[in-house]
C-alpha cells in the first residue's frame, strides 16, 4: 500500500474510530464507516492539513470512499 | 466565573453602544478582542481605551467579499478565533405598503446575510478547536413584530432560526450558538426617538425604563463563557419584561 493510502487510513481510523480492516478501497465513509455529514467535512479538513493541499468544496463532494480520497490526494499532492 | 482568559473574540458593530459594551465586557473578562465596524475612529478610540489585547478591522457588512474576509483578518490579528458576536445591524424603517425592494434588501443583507457569512467563516477554526461560541444579537421585534420594521423584524427573526439550525449541526463539536434579543436599549438607535415616543415605550415595559448596553453585554458574556457550554440554540430575552417569551 502506498504511503498516501497509509496516511489517509490512519486519519480515517482515528477520526471515525473504526477497525483498520474495515477501511477498504470501496468503503464508503457514510454508508460503511458510520460517518455523518459533519464527519466527512472534518475528514476533508484533516486531509488538507496532513497533505498540505486545498480540497475545494465541489471536489470534496466527490470523495465518498476511502479509494476516492486516496486517488484525489495522490493526484493533488 | 466567566473567565475568558486566552479566548479570542470577534465583535461586529463594535463602534455602537451595545457592541462597544460587549467588547468591554469580553475584554474585561480576559479575552483578546477584534473590534469590527464601518467607522475606524470610534473603533480605534475603543481599542485605545481597552489597551492590550484589542485590534481593529473595519468591514462594510453589505460587501459580501469583505464579510467573507473578516474572520480570516481577525484570525491573522489574534492567531485564532473562539468567539463570534454578530452585533452589527441597521434599520431602514418604512411602513410596509411603501417599503422599497432596496429598503428590504439592504437590511436583510447587513443584518442576516452578513451574519450567515460570518458564522460560516468561523466554523472551520471552531470545529478544529472543538470549542466555539457564537452569539447573534437579535431583537425583541424579531419575536413580536413592530410597525414600520417589517424588514428589520424579518432579519432578526431570521437570525433566530438560523442560530438554532447552526446549534443543531455543531453541538456535538463543542460549539454553541445562541441569540440575545434586546428590548429597548438606550443607544444612538433609540436616541432618535422623541420624548413622547420614549414615554409610550416605557409604559409598555414592566421595568419602566430602557435597558442599558451593559445589561446586554452581561447576557453575551454569560453565553460565551465556559459555564454556558450546555446552553445552545436558545434566545435570551433581555427586555425588562416587555415580552415574556
Amino acid at each position: 500500500m502506498s504511503d498516501v493510502a497509509d496516511r489517509v487510513k490512519k486519519i480515517v481510523v482515528e477520526h471515525l474510530g473504526v477497525e483498520e480492516d474495515k477501511v477498504t478501497e470501496t468503503a464508503s465513509f457514510i454508508d460503511d464507516l458510520g460517518a455523518d455529514s459533519l464527519d466527512t467535512v472534518e475528514l476533508v479538513m484533516a486531509f488538507e492539513e496532513e497533505f498540505g493541499i486545498e480540497i475545494p468544496d465541489d471536489a470534496a463532494e466527490t470523495i465518498q470512499t476511502f479509494g476516492d480520497a486516496v486517488k484525489f490526494i495522490s493526484e493533488a499532492s | 466565573m466567566f473567565d475568558l482568559t486566552g479566548k479570542k473574540a470577534l465583535i461586529t458593530g463594535a463602534s455602537g453602544g451595545i457592541g462597544g459594551a460587549i467588547a468591554k465586557a469580553l475584554h474585561g473578562a480576559g479575552a483578546e478582542v477584534t473590534l469590527s465596524g464601518t467607522r475606524i475612529e470610534p473603533l480605534e478610540a475603543l481599542a485605545a481605551e481597552l489597551g492590550d489585547r484589542a485590534h481593529v478591522v473595519t468591514c462594510n457588512l453589505s460587501d459580501g467579499a469583505a464579510v467573507d474576509a473578516l474572520p480570516k483578518q481577525a484570525i491573522e490579528k489574534m492567531g485564532g478565533l473562539d468567539i463570534l458576536v454578530n452585533n452589527a445591524g441597521i434599520t431602514r424603517d418604512q411602513i410596509f405598503m411603501r417599503m422599497s425592494d432596496e429598503e428590504w434588501q439592504s437590511v436583510l443583507d447587513v443584518n442576516l446575510t452578513s451574519t450567515m457569512r460570518l458564522c460560516r467563516g468561523v466554523m472551520r477554526p471552531m470545529m478544529k478547536a472543538r470549542w466555539g461560541r457564537i452569539v447573534n444579537i437579535s431583537s425583541i421585534v424579531g419575536a413580536t413584530g413592530n410597525p414600520g420594521q417589517a424588514n428589520y423584524a424579518a432579519s432578526k427573526a431570521g437570525m433566530v432560526g438560523m442560530t438554532k439550525s447552526i446549534a443543531y449541526e455543531v453541538a456535538s463539536r463543542g460549539i454553541t450558538a445562541n441569540a440575545v434579543a434586546p428590548g429597548f436599549i438606550a443607544t444612538a438607535m433609540t436616541d432618535k426617538l422623541t420624548d413622547d415616543q420614549k414615554d409610550k415605550i416605557n409604559v409598555q415595559i414592566p421595568a419602566a425604563r430602557m435597558g442599558t448596553p451593559e445589561e446586554i453585554a452581561a447576557a453575551v458574556l454569560y453565553l460565551v463563557s465556559e459555564e454556558a457550554g450546555y446552553v445552545t440554540g436558545s434566545t435570551l430575552h433581555v427586555n425588562g419584561g416587555m415580552a415574556m417569551l
